[in-house]
């Protein structure tokens, strides 16, 4: 939940150039595999690489919009809010993120939501 | 009637063209079985749409599109067509027409609708093989011949119909050259700066353009080599296409002794200077003028057919025609006085970086002429405007940005506020009023149904937007266009009409088409952006971009994904037949990295499960490395040709099974399809390798090889049709690829062949394949060509570098 929250650190990952437009990278971390996303408007996301249907992986799904497909059952989740399309609660955890100078930086203590 | 029965008066036309035909269609509407009708054609079909020449030289349509009375409508309407029989005489004292193969018809009132010949150069050479006209379907079977990829082109002429040929050459791959002898393009149609954009545009698509040079010979033994220049250059050439004006065929009317001068002459409906002799089309001058579009053409129809039927209306009074020049991609329209004189304003819109150019020709505020290039949307009601003669003085100012700006209206309101006699198909000539009432009268609910009725839309399909808004604006919610499914939610057009304007529109990457077709989404859904992406594959081979993002995760990770996210990695072997330096680079494999489960699969292949996805490049090193590729085996794409033994080995064996399962996985291997695409080759009839749940299926007989289509042995079981024998080994090839290919061409994403046949039947199948060897030939050549482009191993494309960055982690926290 929000309140769980620790201050992050943020860590460089990656330029943003390296994330395909539509498309996604993966980052291993404590928390277990994470997926940077970036968007047709170049928008970037960090969530959870764990669909919550059956733990298909979310970055090897089709990017649209500011959502991703998972490539499994074909669920659609939301990047701005972690959750399934037809579901209201958040149910895939975000990472908070910030861009600095063209690089992603992830902010990695804590999720940012459940 | 009075007991007896009274003969009909006998029609005879000479000429099965598209001005022929259009005057007895409208006889049979406006005075059914007033005629006893026979009809002599000169060429072997039956009527078709001669405009849409040029889209079949392009290859966006096939014959049986562009025909306009098919012979079952000769029959239903009881017209006699005596084809591919030239009139060589009329008797005109005895009112016998004469064929030049002996039928001697009598009549009572002969139509002459002879057309035009194109104009040859009276030059050195113009009788040489290769030196050709353009003016019949016989004429582009003879490019078709020649213009394979990379072949060389010369076209003469750059007028409407020059730049057709040329841009359909292009399409087919030829090198192409246009040789123009004024200094700027269609200088008939077009100002300097609407030639100029045109002439961009078409460098641009890699044609070679000449102007203001002139043609002095053709140069070859028997066949053209080369076409040479005043100036002495030579420019080589396999192909010459002369396009360089047309003149009215009157050589029978003359012989005849009917007045003539460049045409027949004819008066205001249509009479020669014998009263029983009418003529029609382009053969006719008229006023001192001939004609060379259609539009007037079906003006003159109606005129004559009443005057012939007894019906003598009103006279034929010419009005302007409007041009436009069918090269998919360029919109360019030109109408009536465009070069303007001292007594004419212009009104000029500019954008030269969207290469947009308009001209509107106004005397005392009336337009009396039209140019627009790259943008002629609001030419049909500029048009109108100049037709009706329609005084702009209150909307000078806004009058170029066309009537959206007047009153922000779309173009379904600029239809409606259009009157009943505009004309909104200009191939076909057909009027709003016609259409609206068609409409009405025969409970018309669909596109296809009022371009069935009417024609409407039927030809180059640039007023479909029109013809629907007259749909809805005259059935109200009776009209579903969505009758035809859209594609997803990010569109309301359906998947065929989605193609159609890949092709037509020239569109060649994902967001091209999602601009220009107005998608409703910024990029698209997961159902969509793979089936755009296959269908620009499809398109445009060698051209397109493959997208990646827009691939499903197996296309894009060319494996199979599990369900604990590791690969199945399945390579090909070819016709299922393997060896022992395979098996062993495997079972190496397989132990080296740890590779949990190896299965035999059901479509005779092996398949190793569970491979992790940053294993996958070191894994089809391992693999390439003992000549062993993808078996796409993950992809909508040609999986498994499964064999059985055959001939070899097995005592019942008639023809070698085996290695032709393997032959047609080499011609097949790396294509991309609308689904899944599995074949079979068996050796005998027994069908051992279950040719008969397969999407194309082949079992050996002693006589030769039984070709079946569109089995599954899926989700609903169906078994494969017969789709025809064949002899030969070469054939089975052949009928493949080209099944192959329409199936590509046609089918909806995700449809596999057994459902696409249930949708159009076996019998269109064997229309395209087996009934049609030209269009199976033309089918099968786009396959290969395609194939050029497809068969490279992604394996050894993504393993033979560093691994690329898809199969790794950006970056390791731990
Ligand atoms: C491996 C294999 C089963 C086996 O262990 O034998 C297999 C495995 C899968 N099949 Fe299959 N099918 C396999 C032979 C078949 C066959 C038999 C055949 O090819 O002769 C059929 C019925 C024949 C047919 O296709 O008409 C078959 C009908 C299907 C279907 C239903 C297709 C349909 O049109 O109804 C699917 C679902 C789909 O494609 O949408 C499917 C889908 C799948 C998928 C791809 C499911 C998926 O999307 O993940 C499985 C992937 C396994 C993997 O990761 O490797 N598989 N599948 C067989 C691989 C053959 C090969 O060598 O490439
Ligand atoms: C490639 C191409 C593209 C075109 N594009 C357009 C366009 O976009 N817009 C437009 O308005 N117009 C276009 N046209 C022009 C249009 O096709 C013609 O205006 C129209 O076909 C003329 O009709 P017609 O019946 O007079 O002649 P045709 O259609 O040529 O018909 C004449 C027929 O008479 C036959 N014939 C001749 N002599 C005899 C004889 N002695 N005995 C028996 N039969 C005979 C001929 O074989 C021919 O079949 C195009 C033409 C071509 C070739
Ligand atoms: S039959 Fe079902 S479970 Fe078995 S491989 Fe095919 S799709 Fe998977
Ligand atoms: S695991 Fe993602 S939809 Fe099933």
């Amino acid at each position: 939940m929000d309140g769980m929250m620790v201050d992050p650190v943020f860590v460089d990952i990656a330029a943003v150039d390296e994330i395909p437009a539509r498309g996604a990278r993966t980052v291993s971390t404590a928390h277990g595999p994470v997926a940077i996303f970036r968007t047709g408007d170049n928008a970037i996301f960090a969530l959870r690489d764990r669909c919550p249907h059956r733990g298909g992986p979310l970055s090897q799904g089709i990017v649209h919009g500011h959502g991703v497909t998972c490539p499994l059952h074909n669920w659609v989740i939301s990047l701005e809010t972690g959750s399934a399309s037809d579901e209201d609660a958040p149910c895939v955890a975000r990472f908070p993120l910030r861009i600095e100078a063209g690089r992603i930086l992830l902010g990695i203590a804590g999720p940012i939501a459940a | 009637m009075d007991g007896f029965k009274m003969s009909r008066p006998r029609l005879v036309v000479i000429g099965n063209g598209m001005a022929g035909m259009r005057t007895v269609e409208e006889i049979l509407s406006a005075a059914p079985g007033y005629f006893d009708i026979t009809v002599f054609s000169g060429e072997p079909q039956p009527n078709y749409d001669r405009i849409m020449l040029s889209p079949l030289l392009a290859g966006d349509k096939n014959f049986t599109d562009i025909v306009l009375n098919d012979y079952d409508w000769y029959e239903a309407n009881n017209i006699r067509l005596i084809a591919g029989e030239h009139v060589d005489w009329i008797d005109r004292k005895k009112r016998i027409v004469r064929g030049a193969h002996g039928n001697d018809v009598p009549y009572d009132i002969a139509l002459l609708a002879t057309g035009s010949n194109p104009f040859v150069l009276p030059i050195q050479g113009a009788e040489l093989d290769g030196v050709q006209t353009f003016r019949t379907v016989a004429d582009v079977e003879d490019m078709l011949a020649v213009a394979k990829p990379g072949c060389k082109a010369v076209v003469i002429g750059g007028g409407l119909l020059g730049l057709e040929a040329a841009h359909g050459l292009n399409l087919r791959g030829a090198d192409v050259t246009v040789i123009h002898l004024m200094p700027t393009l269609m200088e008939r149609q077009l100002d300097a700066s609407a030639a100029h954009l045109l002439e961009r545009a078409l460098t641009a698509r890699g044609m070679t353009i000449l102007t203001a040079t002139e043609t002095a010979a053709f140069v070859g033994d028997e066949q053209v080599r080369a076409v040479r220049l005043k100036d002495g250059t030579e420019i080589e050439a396999d192909l010459v296409v002369m396009a360089v004006g047309i003149r009215p065929n009157a050589g029978l009317a003359r012989a005849v002794g009917l007045t003539c001068n460049r045409g027949v002459i004819v008066d205001d409906w249509m009479r020669t200077s014998d009263p029983e002799i009418f003529a029609i089309g382009e053969c006719v001058e008229h006023d001192g003028e001939v004609f060379g579009l259609v539009a007037p053409i079906w003006e003159m129809a109606k005129i004559a057919a009443n005057a012939m039927t007894g019906n003598q209306g009103p006279g034929f009074c010419p009005t302007v025609s409007i041009a436009r020049l069918k090269v998919s991609g360029i919109d360019m329209v030109s109408a009536g006085a465009f070069m303007g004189d001292a007594t004419t304003d212009d009104i000029v819109l500019r954008d030269a970086s969207r290469g947009i150019y308009k001209r509107l020709v106004l005397r005392e505020n009336r337009i009396v002429g039209i140019v627009a290039f790259g943008d002629a949307r609001d030419s049909g009601w500029h048009f109108q405007l100049m037709k009706d003669e329609t005084d702009i003085e209150t909307f000078r100012d806004s009058v170029i940005f066309g009537p959206a700006l007047d009153g922000a209206a779309g173009p379904a309101e600029v239809v409606l506020a259009l009157p009943d006699h505009a004309e909104i198909c200009g191939c076909n000539g057909i009027a709003k009023g016609k259409i609206v009432s068609a409409i009405s009268e025969f409970g018309l609910t669909t596109l296809e149904a009022v371009r069935a009725r009417t024609k409407a839309s039927s030809s180059c399909g640039s007023c479909t937007m029109q013809v629907e808004a007259l749909l809805k604006a005259t059935i109200g919610n009776a009209y579903a266009p969505v009758m035809v499914k859209s594609m997803c939610t990010c569109t309301d057009l359906s998947h065929d009409e989605v193609r159609r304007r890949i092709l037509g529109g020239d569109l060649k990457s994902i967001s091209a088409v999602m601009q220009a077709l107005e998608w409703k989404t910024p990029d698209g859904c997961h159902s969509c952006r793979p089936a755009l992406n296959f269908y620009l594959l499809c398109a445009w081979p060698g051209e397109y971009v493959d997208d990646a993002q827009s691939r499903f995760v197996n296309e894009r990770m060319h494996a199979n994904i599990q369900k604990d996210g590791t690969f199945s990695v399945v390579p090909r072997m070819w016709g299922g037949v393997t060896n022992a330096r395979e098996l062993r680079a495997i079972a190496d494999v397989v132990e080296k990295f740890d590779i949990p489960e190896v299965k035999i699969t059901g479509g005779q292949r092996i398949d190793m499960l569970g491979v992790r996805r940053e294993d996958l490049p070191a894994v089809w090193r391992d693999l390439n490395a003992a000549g062993l590729v993808s078996g796409h085996a993950y992809g909508k794409a040609l999986r498994t040709v499964k064999t059985c033994v055959g001939s070899e080995w097995c005592r019942f064996g008639t023809q070698n099974s085996t290695a032709m399962g393997i032959a047609l996985e080499k011609m097949s291997w790396g294509s991309w399809h609308p689904h899944k695409v599995k074949m079979a080759v068996s050796g005998c009839p027994r069908n051992c390798a279950e040719s008969s749940i397969k999407d194309f299926g082949v079992i050996a007989t002693e006589a030769g090889w039984d070709l079946l289509v569109g089995g599954n042995g899926g989700i609903k079981l169906r078994g494969a049709e017969l789709l025809c024998k064949v002899t030969m080994a070469d054939e089975v090839l052949e009928y493949c690829a080209a099944f192959l290919q329409v199936y590509r061409e046609e089918a909806l994403y995700l449809e596999r062949t057994a459902h696409w046949i249930e949708r159009v039947g076996i019998d269109y199948v064997k229309s395209r394949i087996v009934e049609d060897a030209e269009g199976r030939a033309a089918l099968a050549e786009r396959f290969h060509h395609a194939q050029q482009f497809a068969q490279v191993d992604p394996w050894e494309e993504r393993s033979a570098g560093p691994t690329p960055p898809s199969y790794v982690d950006v970056a390791e926290l731990v």
